[in-house]
């Protein structure tokens, strides 16, 4: 294991921020740690740069603890949520700067300048004020700046966190296909489950200092761990359940569950896709509440009786008005027991 | 952060303590009596009342005064406006020496005034009052008008947009902005005034004087050691005072205010009100500030063909053992080495406050760092000669004493200037170097040092000014054949005829053009300038 972090803990005034966290990331790897604001996750990446100090707990890399460590021999990236380029210095002297810390020759510097910026894109700019850079030309010498020295492992801070959606959702595949091809193990915290499940091979989901699920974005997309992780990925039907056989008791009425789930009381998630509309009269019976265009289909909100509201997925062209009445049947298939 | 503590510690705390113990303790024993006799003394209890209420009368005049001035240059647009910014701050950077000169020139014995309609105010309160106001403008105008002209002025028309009056608003929402400015402001000219000592000595004549003015006279004239202690520790203790206030105030003013780039705020004037207002300041400015200076520099031109400048090169004037001029010379290099000592302490010890992991201690520190300004410098001189004259710091022969005595005056000033900038630079950016491979040496060399070039810039200017106009220390450890610009001035002064007081005119527009150089040069290098404190 590359980088592996042992019970450790950081403490804010008696809050714990990092709460006994077991972490490890192999080499060559690709780790994202999802997780709203607050929940501890760019406290994690400065505890392993060196820049947080743990309370307990250790952090080894290649197998060394690094307690003893300081920041700037840790030999690790880090690119910052705001990028903080050197505002005094031209894209060149921001890029070439870690390799100046160690003491690489002037011409071998410059040609791994150069390198860099061909890689991420931005051939030529080396003379160019960082103050002229857009947004998007800022995260690639932000990029290029991290990888020069050749960190054992980069951290990305919210990579992509500033830039508008599109820039975002294309910068998002190129750093994939760039971290693929240079082999480089890659920590990054993100709360943009997006921007997570696009760029890594295991997602691991934060809450209140503590990991919450680790797995491959397939694995938590499909079965999150809990109520929390659910809502976090955005699924908004959740509920408690009481579970027998292949039904379980629900506010919404009796939901069939996939076969050979464990009864007793259970936590159950609906997927919008398995909320079927039928004909008002039919299963159970909802108001269409407000309806949300998501450009492939149309999320439907439904509000049944006093249980909590349901969302639907509609194909654009059946979606009901709002106001409407309307029965809902659910799926097996799209609704997943937690824990 | 050893380096300043040692420096303070060796070269501003023992030299007092020296002169208190030496004042205190007679035959091993403290002789804690004396501050009964002393402060029971019906001459000691006047120079104590007139010492305060001079400095109160002083703050208030010069806040009547200069708050219109702060306000005007800092929302008014008007041709010139940079230009008055950088003159209304040369008095600030002048020779207490200099300015009861010119003070003199105007208001005294065959000044100005007396031509024209026989008024002579050199021997009044009304003299030192006004020289005060002349002197601290600067301060006012600064720490308001600094904070004034960057306070969002949609804040006031977001409370006329909820029904306030534009009389309403100022007071409900600019003034309580404004209100610690205002006392930090108010507490600094206080302190300044309350231990102002050349002005006082030159203008005051014998009816007048401050502590620091009679702690002299008790040291250098009556050799009255024990009485210039307890004065030294009194003064102590009020200065002390002030300054935690001030620090409470400046915490204070920390509080979040919604500020906006200076060049936002500023309009032209509109309506008749408004220009009344203007041209009130301009006069203002130019009674007060610019005519002092000007006459000063008028009597020195009196004597035909540059006569007072040229007496200046001639040695044999009886005064000095050398010609006045070499004290040119010898102020320049006093102040060159007193400005590189102040930089170098006062950015480590600036460095030293800015890390975020400083404790109370080094935060205390911090108002430790401020004394120097307010703590009898005349003590400190006459401490220097007292407790640095054994080895291993036998000092007394040495040059460096002068310039180590006006380098406390300016490490104070290299910190306030250099704090704010190191403040602002924002720490993930050292974390990002660090990151990198930058060591923390290396952290500071390639990330703090670019961004706070400026300010050392501007500390330099203002420690080179300082250093250049001292006088209560340098009067002291001065030596007689190498006497510094003010010193020269002082000594002229005090000699009858209209030779010597036409060169101290001489002398002291020299020194005045010399500082007045010093921090228009400066004052090109402060535009990206936050609210200082000077």
């Amino acid at each position: 294991m590359l980088l592996r972090l042992e019970a450790a803990t950081v403490r804010f005034g008696g809050r714990a921020v990092l709460d006994a966290v077991d972490l490890a990331v192999a080499e060559h790897e690709i780790v994202c740690v999802l997780g709203p604001s607050g929940s501890g996750k760019s406290t994690l990446l400065r505890a392993v740069a060196g820049l947080q100090p743990l309370d307990s707990g250790r952090v080894l890399l290649d197998g060394r603890d690094q307690a003893a460590v300081p920041v700037h021999r840790r030999e690790v990236g880090l690119m910052f949520q705001d990028h903080q380029l050197f505002p005094q210095r031209d894209v060149a002297g921001n890029v070439g700067f870690g390799l100046r810390m160690h003491g690489t020759a002037k011409d071998e510097r410059a040609a791994r300048v150069q390198e860099l910026l061909d890689l991420v894109g931005l051939p030529g700019a080396g003379g160019r004020a960082v103050a002229a850079l857009s947004g998007g030309e800022q995260q690639r010498v932000a990029l290029a700046r991290a990888l020069a020295p050749r960190p054992r492992l980069l951290m990305l801070d919210e990579p992509l966190g500033q830039l508008d959606r599109t820039l975002r959702e294309r910068l998002v595949v190129e750093l994939r296909e760039l971290f693929g091809r240079l082999g480089t193990t890659v920590l990054a915290v993100t709360h943009d489950q997006g921007e997570a499940f696009a760029l890594a091979d295991r997602v691991v989901v934060m809450r209140d200092g503590e990991i919450a699920q680790s797995g491959t974005p397939l694995q938590v997309w499909q079965r999150p761990a809990d109520a929390f992780v659910a809502r976090f990925l955005g699924f908004e039907n959740v509920v408690e359940a009481s579970v027998e056989g292949q039904v379980a008791l629900t506010p919404w009425g009796k939901v069939p569950v996939p076969e050979g789930s464990a009864g007793g009381a259970r936590t159950l998630l609906v997927r919008p896709a398995g909320v079927r509309l039928v004909p008002a009269g039919e299963g159970l019976r909802c108001t269409v509440a407000a309806r949300a265009f998501k450009g492939t289909h149309v999320a439907v909100h439904l509000q049944p009786g006093d249980a909590p509201r349901l969302e639907a997925a509609c194909a654009l062209r059946s979606a009901p008005e709002v106001g409407a009445e309307v029965g809902v049947e659910f799926d097996p298939a799209d609704v997943v027991l937690l824990g | 952060m050893a380096l300043p503590v040692a420096f303070f510690a060796v070269f501003f705390a023992y030299p007092v303590a020296a002169i208190v113990r030496r004042g205190l303790r007679v035959d091993g024993a403290w002789q804690f009596g004396r501050f009964a006799d002393v402060l029971g003394d019906q001459g000691i209890r006047h120079v104590l009342w007139f010492t305060t209420w001079q400095a109160l009368a002083s703050t208030a005049l010069t806040l009547l005064i200069a708050l219109p001035g702060a306000y005007v240059l800092a929302r008014f647009d008007f041709p010139g406006r940079q230009v008055l910014r950088a003159v209304v701050t040369v008095p600030f950077v002048l020779p207490t020496v200099v300015v009861g000169t010119a003070f003199l020139a105007l208001l005294g014995h065959g000044g100005l005034l007396d031509q024209l309609w026989g008024v002579r105010l050199d021997t009044t309160v009304w003299a030192i009052l006004l020289a005060h106001v002349f002197f601290n403008y600067a301060v006012v105008v600064r720490t308001v008008g600094g904070l004034w002209a960057q306070l969002d002025p949609r804040q006031e028309e977001a409370a006329r947009m909820l029904g306030a009056s534009p009389l309403t608003a100022w007071r409900k929402v600019t003034l309580p902005a404004l209100a610690p400015a205002v006392a930090a402001a108010a507490l600094m000219v206080f302190l300044f005034t309350f231990t102002s000592f050349g002005i006082v000595q030159i203008l005051g004549g014998p009816a007048f004087s401050t502590l620091e003015v009679e702690i002299y006279r008790q040291t250098s004239e009556i050799f009255d050691l024990s009485t210039a202690a307890v004065l030294t520790l009194v003064q102590f203790a009020a200065v002390g005072a002030i300054l935690a206030v001030h620090a409470w105030t400046v915490r204070r003013r920390e509080s979040a205010l919604k500020l906006v780039d200076a060049a936002l705020t500023a309009r032209r004037p509109r309506g008749a009100g408004q220009w009344a207002l203007l041209a009130g300041v301009l006069a203002t400015i130019a009674l007060l500030l610019l005519l002092p200076l000007a006459v000063l520099v008028q009597r020195s031109l009196t004597a035909p063909g540059f006569g007072y400048y040229r007496a200046l090169t001639d040695p044999d004037g009886g005064v000095f053992l050398v010609a006045p001029i070499t004290a040119i010379g010898t102020s320049l290099s006093y102040a060159a080495a007193a400005t590189a000592i102040a930089l170098v302490i006062g950015s480590l010890a600036a460095a030293a406050l800015t890390r975020r992991d400083a404790g109370r201690l080094v935060r205390g520190f911090d108002a430790l760092l401020m004394l120097p300004l307010g703590v009898s410098a005349v003590t400190v001189g006459f401490g220097f000669l007292i407790a640095l004259d054994k080895p291993p710091l036998d000092l007394r022969q040495s040059w460096i004493l002068v310039p180590l005595a006006q380098a406390l005056v300016g490490v104070p000033f290299v910190v306030r200037t250099m704090l704010p900038v190191l403040r602002a630079v924002d720490v993930r950016l050292r974390e990002a170097a660090a990151v990198l491979g930058a060591s923390p040496w290396r952290v500071w060399r390639e990330v703090d040092l670019p961004m706070v070039r400026r300010a050392l810039l501007v500390a330099a200017g203002f420690a080179f000014a300082v250093s250049l106009g001292e006088f209560g220390a340098t009067v002291f450890i001065a030596r007689p054949d190498n006497p510094t610009l003010p010193v020269a001035v002082a000594r002229l002064l005090s000699r009858p005829g209209d030779l010597n007081y036409g060169q101290a005119m001489a002398l002291s527009t020299i020194l005045m053009v010399v500082c007045a150089v010093a921090l228009l040069l400066l004052e090109r290098l402060r535009t990206a300038d936050r609210s200082g404190e000077f």
